[in-house]
C-alpha cells in the first residue's frame, strides 16, 4: 500500500491535468479564435462551448486539488516556485470565465469591450500555463536557457489550444463558420508542430535526468512509438483539414482527435520522463505523499465518485450532442 | 519570518475569499429559490412563475460565474500563501477538500450546463433533476469547507506525530464539535442572503415600473422567506456565540469587549475598545446582559482577555465586525416583518414608495451580515489557523513581500471592478421589462425560441 498508493495517485493526478488541457483546451481555443471571427459568428462560438467551459475547468481544480491532498509538500514547492505565473493565469481565468456572462448580459455598447477580455483573458491563461509547464519541466530553473525554453512552450501552448479549439468548431459549426474553422486550424497546425518539436528536441537537453531516460538503448526503442504515432497524428491532422471533401463526408472529428491523440502522448512521454518524481530531482513520490491512511480514505471516495463523474459528463455532453444551436435559458 | 509578508499575505487571503463568499452565499440558496420557482410552476402552470424563473435564472448564473472562477483562485491559495499549513494539517484538511471537489464541485458544475440551457433538450423532470442536482451541488459544497473551517477552529479526531497531524476519528472530524451551529448558520445566512437579493431587486423593479406578476410573487416569496429565517438565525447565532464561548473564550471575550474577567458582564451596545489602555471609552452598556446571554444566569462569570495575554485576538476589529453583523440581523428583522405585515393588507404595488425603496437598499445587506460574521470568526481565532495548534505564522510562505504586494494590488484592482460590474450589470438586467420575455410553455414540449447566446 505505502509503495503503490502514492503512484496511483500520481496516475489520477496526471489523468486529470490531461483531461484539463484536453478540455478546458479546446474551450480556451474557442475564446482566442473569437477575436479573429466575424461579429455574425461570435455568439454561436461562443454558445458551442456554454454548456461546458464550468465543468472543463473543475478538471483542473481536481488535479491541483489532488496535488494538494496527496502531495502536500510537493505542492507547496511547486505553487511557491510559480507564485507569479499562477497569479497570472488565475486572474485570466477569471477574467475570461466572467466575460462569458457579462458579454451577453451587459449594455450592447460593452459586448465588444467583454469579447476582447474574453479572448485577452484565453490567451494569457495558455501562456501562462505553458510557462507554468516549462518552469515545473526544467527543476524551476532560473537562467536565460531555461527561460528561453519556457518562452517556447508558452507560445506552443496557445498553439495546441488554437488547433484543439479549431478542431472543436469544425465538428460543432456548419457552413461559414465551419470552413473558418478549418482555415484557422490549418494555420496553428504549424506552429503547433514546431513547438512540439522543438520542446521535446530541448527537454532532454534541460534536464540530465530526462536526457539519460531518453537516449539510452532498450528505453529508445521502446519509445520509439511515442514520436512515430505522434507524426501520423499530425499527418491525420493535416490530411483532414487540407480537403473540404473530408469533412463534408463527416470526418471532421478526425481533427479533434488526432489533436487530442498528439495531447495524450506528449503526456505519457512527460510522465515518462518525470517518473518517479513528483518535482524532478528534489522530490518523488514516496517523499511527497500524505500518510497513506489519508491517502485510502480519498482513495475510496475517489473510486466511486470518479466514474459517476464521468458517467455523467458523457451524459451531459450527449444532450447538447451535434451541431451547436443558440443557447437560451428559456427553451 | 517577514512580518511584512506575513501582514500582505494574510490581505491576500482575506481578500480573496471575502470576494469569493459574495457569490456562493447568494447561489447555494438561489439554486433552491429557483428550484421552488419551477415546482411551483409544474404545480400550477401559472406563467408568472415560470417567468420569475427565467429572470432570476439570468442572475444565477452570472453569480455562479463569478463563485466558480473565484473558488478557483481559492483552491491555489492554500499552496501559494500558506504551504505550511498543508505539511502540518493536509492529511485532514486534503481529504475534505478532495472530497468537496469530487461529490460538489463536478456535481454543480455540470448540471449546471443542462440546468442553463436545457429547456427544450431535455424532458421537463429531467431539466428539475438538472437544477435540484445544482441546488444540492451547492450545499454540499458549503458542507464540506464549513466541516473543514469548523474542524480548523475546534480541532479533534487528531493526534500529532513528528510535528504532522494524523486522522484518529474522521467521523470526530467531520462533525466537530462547532460544526453544526456553523453549517446552519451559514446556511441560513445564505438564505437571508438570497431573499434580500430577490426582495430587494423586486422591489427596485416596481419602483422603475418594470414589473410583472412575477415581479410580485418573487418579492413575496422573498420576503416570506426571510421573515421566517431571521428570528431562526438569531437563535442559531446565540446558540453559536455559547457554542464558542466553550472552546474559544478568547474569541468571546473579544466580542464583548470584556478586558477582564467579571461576574455579571454587561453588554456593551457602542464602545471604543482601547488596546492601550485595555479598557473601552465611551461604553454604552446594558448592564449584566452578556452574561445572561451567554451562561444564562445574570450573575454568571465571563472570562476576560486578561487570561489568554499575548494569545487573544484583536480585539476592535472583532468587536466592531460583530455588531455590525448583529445590527444587518435587526435591520433585517424589521424590514421583514414589517413587509409581512403590509403584505397582510396590500398588495405589492400599492406598498408604500419609502418601504420598497428601503426594501432596495437593503438588497446586499446580506453581504454585509455574511463578511462580518466571518470576520468575526477568522479575526477573532488569532493567532491560530488550527486553534490551539498551528499559527498562522508557522505556515506561512516566504516569498517576498514585493511580490506578494503587486499581486495583491492586482487582485484588488480586479475585485473592484468585477464588483462594480456585478452590481451594474445586475441593476440592467432588472430595469429590462419582463413582461412577455418569458417563454410560452405549452404542457407538451416547449417550442425553440431563438435569442442571443445566453440571454
Ligand atoms: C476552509 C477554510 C476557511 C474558510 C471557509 C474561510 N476561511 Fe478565512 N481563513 C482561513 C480559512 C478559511 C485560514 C487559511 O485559516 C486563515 C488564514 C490565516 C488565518 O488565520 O486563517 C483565514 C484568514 C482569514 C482572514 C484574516 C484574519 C486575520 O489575519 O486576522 C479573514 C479576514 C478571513 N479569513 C475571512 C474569511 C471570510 C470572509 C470567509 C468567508 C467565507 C472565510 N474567511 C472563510
Ligand atoms: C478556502 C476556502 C474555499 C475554497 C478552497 C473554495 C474553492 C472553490 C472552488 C475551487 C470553486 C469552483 C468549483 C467549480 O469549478 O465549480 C468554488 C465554488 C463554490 N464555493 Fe468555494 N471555496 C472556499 C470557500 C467557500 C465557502 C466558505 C463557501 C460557502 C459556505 C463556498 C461555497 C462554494 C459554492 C456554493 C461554490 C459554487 C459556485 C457558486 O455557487 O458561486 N466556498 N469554491
Ligand atoms: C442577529 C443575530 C446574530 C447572532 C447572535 C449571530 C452570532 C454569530 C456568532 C457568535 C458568530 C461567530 C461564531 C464563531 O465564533 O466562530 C457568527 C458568525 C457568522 N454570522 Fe452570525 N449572528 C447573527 C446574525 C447573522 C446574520 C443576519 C447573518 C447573515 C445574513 C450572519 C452571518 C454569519 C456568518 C456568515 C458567520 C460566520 C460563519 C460562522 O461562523 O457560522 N449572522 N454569528
Amino acid at each position: 500500500m505505502d509503495f503503490i498508493l502514492p503512484l496511483i495517485f500520481m496516475a489520477i493526478m496526471g489523468l486529470a491535468m490531461l483531461l484539463y488541457v484536453i478540455l478546458d483546451g479546446y474551450d480556451l481555443g474557442v475564446g482566442i479564435l473569437l477575436h479573429y471571427a466575424p461579429e455574425e459568428h461570435k455568439d454561436m462560438m461562443v454558445a458551442s462551448i456554454g454548456p461546458f467551459w464550468d465543468a472543463n475547468e473543475t478538471w483542473l481544480v481536481l488535479g491541483v486539488g489532488i496535488m494538494l491532498v496527496a502531495f502536500p509538500s510537493a505542492h507547496a514547492v511547486v505553487l511557491s516556485a510559480l507564485y507569479l505565473p499562477v497569479a497570472v493565469m488565475l486572474m485570466a481565468l477569471i477574467i475570461r470565465g466572467v466575460s462569458f456572462d457579462f458579454r451577453t448580459k451587459a449594455h450592447d455598447k460593452h459586448k465588444a469591450f467583454w469579447n476582447a477580455m474574453f479572448t485577452g483573458g484565453s490567451m494569457v491563461a495558455a501562456m501562462s500555463q505553458g510557462w507554468m509547464l516549462g518552469s515545473y519541466v526544467s527543476g524551476f530553473r532560473d537562467d536565460w536557457w531555461t527561460w528561453a525554453f519556457n518562452a517556447v512552450i508558452a507560445l506552443t501552448v496557445p498553439a495546441a489550444y488554437v488547433v484543439l479549439g479549431a478542431g472543436w468548431l469544425i465538428m460543432k459549426a456548419e457552413g461559414d463558420l465551419q470552413a473558418r474553422a478549418v482555415e484557422w486550424a490549418r494555420k496553428a497546425i504549424v506552429p503547433f508542430l514546431i513547438g512540439i518539436s522543438a520542446v521535446s528536441i530541448a527537454t532532454p537537453f534541460i534536464s540530465e535526468t530526462i536526457y539519460n531516460k531518453w537516449f539510452k538503448l532498450p528505453g529508445f526503442f521502446a519509445l520509439l512509438p511515442i514520436p512515430l504515432v505522434t507524426a501520423a497524428a499530425f499527418a491525420a491532422l493535416w490530411h483532414v483539414t487540407g480537403k473540404k471533401s473530408i469533412i463534408d463526408a463527416g470526418y471532421g472529428w478526425v481533427a479533434f482527435a488526432s489533436t487530442v491523440l498528439v495531447l495524450i502522448l506528449a503526456t505519457l512521454g512527460l510522465a515518462y520522463s518525470i517518473y518517479p518524481y513528483v518535482v524532478i530531482d528534489r522530490l518523488n513520490v514516496w517523499e511527497a505523499a500524505s500518510a497513506t491512511s489519508s491517502l485510502l480514505i480519498l482513495l475510496v471516495g475517489t473510486l466511486i465518485t470518479l466514474p459517476a463523474i464521468i458517467g455523467y459528463t458523457i451524459f451531459v455532453y450527449r444532450i447538447f450532442w451535434g451541431k451547436a444551436r443558440e443557447l437560451t435559458y428559456g427553451a | 519570518m517577514n512580518e511584512t509578508a506575513l501582514v500582505l499575505a494574510r490581505m491576500q487571503f482575506a481578500a480573496n475569499i471575502t470576494f469569493h463568499i459574495l457569490f456562493p452565499t447568494i447561489t447555494i440558496a438561489l439554486g433552491w429559490i429557483l428550484f421552488f420557482f419551477r415546482m411551483r410552476f409544474k404545480a400550477t402552470r401559472d406563467a408568472a412563475w415560470e417567468e420569475a424563473y427565467y429572470f432570476w435564472t439570468k442572475v444565477f448564473a452570472l453569480t455562479f460565474a463569478l463563485g466558480v472562477v473565484s473558488g478557483i483562485t481559492m483552491s491555489f491559495q492554500f499552496g501559494t500563501n500558506w504551504p505550511g499549513f498543508m505539511e502540518k494539517a493536509g492529511n485532514i484538511a486534503g481529504p475534505l477538500l478532495g472530497y468537496e471537489v469530487l461529490t460538489a464541485f463536478f456535481l454543480e458544475a455540470t448540471f449546471l450546463g443542462v440546468m442553463l440551457f436545457g429547456r427544450g433538450r431535455v424532458s421537463e423532470r429531467m431539466h428539475l433533476i438538472a437544477t435540484f442536482l445544482v441546488a444540492f451541488g451547492t450545499t454540499m459544497s458549503a458542507f464540506w469547507i464549513l466541516s473543514l473551517n469548523s474542524w480548523m477552529q475546534t480541532p479533534v479526531g487528531f493526534e500529532i506525530v513528528d510535528g504532522k497531524m494524523f486522522a484518529t476519528d474522521w467521523l470526530a472530524i467531520l462533525f466537530n464539535p462547532s460544526f453544526p451551529y456553523r453549517f446552519s448558520h451559514m446556511l441560513i445566512a445564505s438564505g437571508l442572503t438570497a431573499s434580500f437579493v430577490v426582495a430587494g431587486i423586486s422591489a427596485w423593479q416596481v419602483l422603475k415600473k418594470v414589473d410583472s406578476r412575477a415581479t410580485h410573487l418573487a418579492l413575496k416569496t422573498a420576503l416570506i422567506a426571510a421573515a421566517v429565517l431571521i428570528p431562526i438565525q438569531i437563535i442559531v447565532g446565540d446558540m453559536h456565540g455559547v457554542n464558542t464561548l466553550k472552546h474559544q473564550p478568547a474569541k468571546i471575550a473579544a466580542i464583548e469587549g470584556v478586558w477582564n474577567t467579571e461576574k455579571g458582564a454587561p453588554l456593551l451596545l457602542f464602545a471604543w475598545p482601547d488596546k492601550a489602555t485595555k479598557s473601552n471609552l465611551y461604553a454604552i452598556e446594558i448592564p449584566k446582559l452578556a452574561s445572561l446571554i451567554l451562561t444564562h444566569d445574570p450573575e454568571g462569570e465571563v472570562k476576560g482577555l486578561n487570561e489568554f495575554e499575548g494569545k487573544h485576538p484583536p480585539v476592535a476589529p472583532v468587536f466592531w465586525a460583530f455588531r455590525i453583523m448583529v445590527g444587518m440581523g435587526m435591520l433585517m428583522l424589521a424590514t421583514s416583518w414589517f413587509g409581512v405585515y403590509l403584505l397582510r393588507k396590500r398588495t405589492v404595488n400599492t406598498m408604500p414608495r419609502l418601504y420598497l425603496i428601503a426594501l432596495s437598499a437593503m438588497a446586499f445587506s446580506g453581504w454585509i451580515a455574511t463578511v462580518a460574521g466571518w470576520y468575526v470568526t477568522e479575526i477573532g481565532r488569532q493567532p491560530y489557523i488550527v486553534y490551539g495548534v498551528i499559527t498562522v505564522a508557522e505556515t506561512a510562505a516566504k516569498h517576498a513581500p514585493a511580490m506578494i504586494g503587486l499581486t495583491l494590488t492586482a487582485y484588488l484592482a480586479l475585485y473592484v471592478f468585477l464588483l462594480c460590474a456585478y452590481v451594474f450589470v445586475v441593476k440592467g438586467l432588472s430595469e429590462k421589462p419582463t413582461r412577455g420575455q418569458a417563454p410560452k410553455l405549452p404542457a407538451g414540449l416547449p417550442p425553440q425560441v431563438v435569442t442571443a447566446a445566453g440571454d
